[in-house]
């Protein structure tokens, strides 16, 4: 980890009530109560930062990349550039070529699996996943399997929803061509053993691909430590832009695999017999990209970055503890997901009270929650239940949006008990 | 935003709680499977319908919210022995009102269903209201061999 990314020793209720000050869109009312925003798992806030670096870029420096022999197109080319490398220093990365620009965690996911899967999977392969992956940690692979004859394994989860590792060593075997599996679960917060789970693959000869989507703002990567192979996220969620994501792949794997998307940008020479291609990382980015995307991104991982990613993940742990302890008093409740290492992902249920209804009435109070399936139908049938409230934690959130959280519930049980 | 307690009103409670014409009718000759993908709800709407048109019986079942379950509940008692034209009246006044195209003061076939009018300011709930009627319209035009319809 980089010097600069261990920052300061910890966030506490003043620190992230001034780093709330810095999101515009926080200062205001919901409903005439004040904004309790506890949604960052779907996408979080922007910090003024970013919203600065967006502006001025495209005030100071808009160009296309990559082509004009002019000025802004030089300046325009050194920002996207320049954002690349910070972002392969951020997740440690051996080298800026490993990071492909994408439209988010799901296209560089689809992305593996049309290029990577294409050329490497056969009838009988196996792709294994596990139970508690996003939707978009799964279709990708359906879709591949479909194309190539390949079959999905699922590794199942615990009642506290935690990987059973013991599953996972019986299910990776001599046909398992790649391994699927989500860094922090969405829907429950598990943190898994990402680590343990490569070295294990590794020792197999299977490749790993990790969903950081929840990871990326909760947690320090390093993917050189992690050793995974490719490593997926998206801006938005680590206090970016939408519509910018990152592909991190080693540099080796990217090397092999055939173009995902043709056009411009990703090619050396074009004629109507024969095409050659770039190398990586443009062989991957096909057509004019989100030019602006990376540099916001740039200006969030600066942003987060100066906190410190030790300090974010201790006061979501933080607030996670003295979420879990609070509603733990509320009658009725009965949490989806209570794993031993979990990021500041609070899912639960309400006897008797459909997610909907709470979202609504908790809404109506100035307080945003996620409720539905959060595009993990299969954890939803794992623990049996049509969907879930999820409260989730960002370094802007406070005790004191706990708290109104938690009377929120109980104007819930009051109007609907 | 309107408050939350006018849509919660106490009609929706008590149909939520006890739904009307709940369970699986045997040997349905129309049917259909509702689904909100936004949300995971579904709901199955079984429909004996006569030969003059008439739905003689009607019953449905599956999970979702308060107010999809209440509006499901209403549903049934109002089509029940009404003409399946009188039913998509209804189901075509209900979806005006919620969506702002009608008001309820001009849509009087809606009779009892009018206690889900305030879903109308409450956009992201309005297909938890429709679901059950989307449903029962995909039903109605299906055969024995039923239908899926989705709100999205």
């Amino acid at each position: 980890m980089a010097v600069e990314e261990i920052g300061n020793p910890g966030i506490g209720d003043g620190d992230a009530e001034r780093y709330r000050r810095d999101f515009p869109c926080l200062r205001q009312e919901a409903h005439g109560r004040p904004l309790v925003y506890l949604d960052s798992a779907a996408t979080s806030q922007k910090p003024q930062a970013v919203i600065d670096a967006v502006s001025r870029f495209y005030e100071t420096s808009y160009s296309n990349v990559h082509r004009g022999a002019h000025m802004l197109s030089e300046r325009a080319t050194d920002a996207f550039e320049g954002a690349r490398s910070r972002i392969a220093s951020f997740i440690n990365a051996a080298d800026a070529r490993e990071i492909v620009f994408v439209r988010g965690a799901t296209e560089a996911i689809n992305l593996v699996a049309a290029s990577y899967g294409r050329a490497n999977f056969g009838s009988g392969d196996e792709i294994l996943l596990t139970e508690m992956e996003h939707h978009s940690n799964i279709v990708p692979w359906q879709l591949v399997a479909e194309q190539t004859g390949a079959t999905l394994k699922v590794v199942p989860i615990s009642d506290d929803g935690e990987l059973m590792m013991e599953r996972f060593d019986e299910l990776l075997g001599p046909r398992t061509k790649m391994v699927g599996v989500t860094h922090v679960s969405n829907a429950l917060g598990t943190i898994n053993p990402v680590k343990e789970i490569t070295a294990k693959a590794h020792a197999n000869g299977t490749p790993v691909l990790v969903d950081g989507c929840q990871a990326a703002p909760r947690v320090a990567v390093d993917v050189q430590d992690l050793d995974c192979d490719f490593y997926a996220f998206s801006g938005h969620k680590l206090y970016g832009p939408s519509g910018i994501g990152v592909l991190y792949g080693k540099r080796d794997l990217l090397e092999a695999m055939p173009p995902y998307q043709g056009g411009g940008e990703m090619i050396r020479r074009v004629t109507f017999d024969h095409t050659t291609y770039a190398g990586v990382p443009a062989k991957f980015e096909a057509g004019t990209p989100h030019i602006a995307g990376p540099v916001g991104l740039h200006a969030a991982i600066d942003y987060v970055a100066d906190i410190g990613m030790e300090a974010v993940l201790g006061h979501e742990r933080a607030l996670l503890d003295y979420a879990t302890e609070a509603i733990g008093q509320v009658d009725g409740v009965r949490l989806i997901g209570t794993a031993a290492d979990k990021a500041g992902i609070l899912s639960f249920v309400l006897d008797g009270v459909h997610p909907h209804d709470i979202g609504t009435i908790l809404d109506n109070q100035g307080i945003a929650v996620r409720t539905g399936h959060h595009c993990a139908q299969p954890v939803m049938d794992r623990f049996q239940v049509p969907a879930t409230t999820r409260a989730s934690f960002g370094l802007y959130n406070t005790r004191e949006d706990v708290d109104a959280f938690i009377r929120g519930l109980h104007e819930v049980k009051d109007i609907l008990g | 935003m309107a408050d939350v307690r006018d849509l919660y009103q106490e009609v929706i409670f008590e149909h939520n709680k006890n739904p009307r014409n709940f369970g699986v009718l045997e040997n349905p000759n129309r049917f259909a499977t509702g689904h909100n993908p936004l949300c995971g709800d579904q709901l199955t709407v079984y429909l004996m319908v006569g030969d003059d048109g008439t739905v003689e019986d009607v019953k449905f079942e599956g999970s979702g919210c308060a107010i999809s379950v209440a509006s499901a509940s209403l549903m049934t008692q109002m089509i029940k022995g009404k003409p399946q034209e009188e039913a998509e009246r209804i189901f075509q006044a209900f979806h005006d009102v919620c969506t702002k195209e009608r008001e309820v003061e001009d849509a009087p076939e809606l009779e009892k269903l009018a206690v889900l009018a305030g879903v109308r300011d409450f956009p992201s709930r309005v297909k938890c209201a429709t679901l059950a009627w989307h449903t029962v319209h995909a039903a109605l035009e299906s055969g024995e061999q039923g239908a899926e319809v989705t709100t999205e």
